[in-house]
């Protein structure tokens, strides 16, 4: 049978996935995706202690459900925000890698 | 749901999901991050929460992926060149990531009520939709509010980015 730490793990890899996409590209439209690839990993976990904790009327704790959308509505408004600085950005400097991005480096 | 689809669907989503990371081709990885989301989606599904699932598929797999796609097609990026690839940066990313996986493995480990199985739902006469909604618009009203505001100034803000300079 399926347990909780089933989901939990591949939640912990989705994220380990989405951390090293931050860690390792150079793209800020990649590294967008991995932030989200991130936001989505917890999800998964939310969603999944909302399903372990039957409550007495026997019904997942929507709480939980409550709180994924709240994610997901911040997320896609971050996206949206992310893309304008990055059109933005693209077209003051006609780049989209942050290893040419350097004027704030100290 | 049976361990075999989890399995299909939790294999499907990781592997999309490393896709993301490893594709040079920006194209690749916003089409790879689709199919993620939606194994996501059937993830979620499996769980009971077809609402989730279903604004899953609808935000993500609809609305954001048509925004990406679209600034990787208004941007024209190529495939990226390969550049000289900075070693200990690469090792050292990899590492710290490697190592978040084994703590939260080992945490996971610990964790008494992780082994046990998700407890049965009783039949019930509403749908999941009708109760997210009744705690959205009673216990969660302000903060469903402030919501409201936060995605009206990311719109104005979003237009006020790309607007261009007036010369």
């Amino acid at each position: 049978m399926i347990t909780l730490g089933d989901y939990l793990i591949v939640s912990a890899i989705l994220f380990t996935i989405g951390f090293a996409g931050v860690m390792l590209r150079r793209n800020l439209i990649i590294i967008l995706m991995s932030i989200e690839l991130m936001l989505n990993a917890a999800n998964l976990s939310l969603v999944a202690f909302s399903r372990f904790r039957v409550g007495a009327n026997g019904l997942p704790d929507y709480n939980a459900q409550v709180f994924v959308f709240f994610v997901i509505t911040v997320a896609a408004a971050e996206v949206a925000v992310g893309l304008g600085l990055l059109v933005a950005l693209y077209r003051a400097r006609q780049t989209t890698d942050v290893a040419d991005i350097t004027s704030l480096k100290f | 749901m049976s361990p075999f689809l989890f399995w299909i669907f939790a294999v499907l989503t990781v592997t999309f999901g490393a896709a993301v990371v490893l594709n040079r081709n920006p194209v690749a990885s916003a089409l790879s991050l689709v199919v993620s989301f939606l194994g996501l989606s059937a993830l979620f599904m499996s769980l009971d929460a077809f609402f989730v699932g279903i604004i899953q598929v609808l935000v993500y797999a609809g609305a954001v992926m048509v925004l990406f796609l679209f600034i990787i097609m208004l941007l024209d990026i190529r495939v990226e060149e390969r550049r000289r690839i900075n070693w200990v940066a690469a090792v050292g990313g990899v590492g710290v990531a490697v190592i978040l996986l084994i703590q939260i493995y080992v945490v996971i480990g610990h964790f008494q009520s992780a082994r046990r199985t998700f407890p049965p739902l009783v039949a019930s006469t509403t749908d999941d939709v009708w109760h997210i909604g009744h705690l959205l618009f009673t216990n969660y009203n302000l903060p469903f509010q402030i919501i409201g505001v936060l995605v009206l100034v990311a719109t104005v803000g979003v237009v006020l980015l790309s607007r261009r300079e007036p010369r």
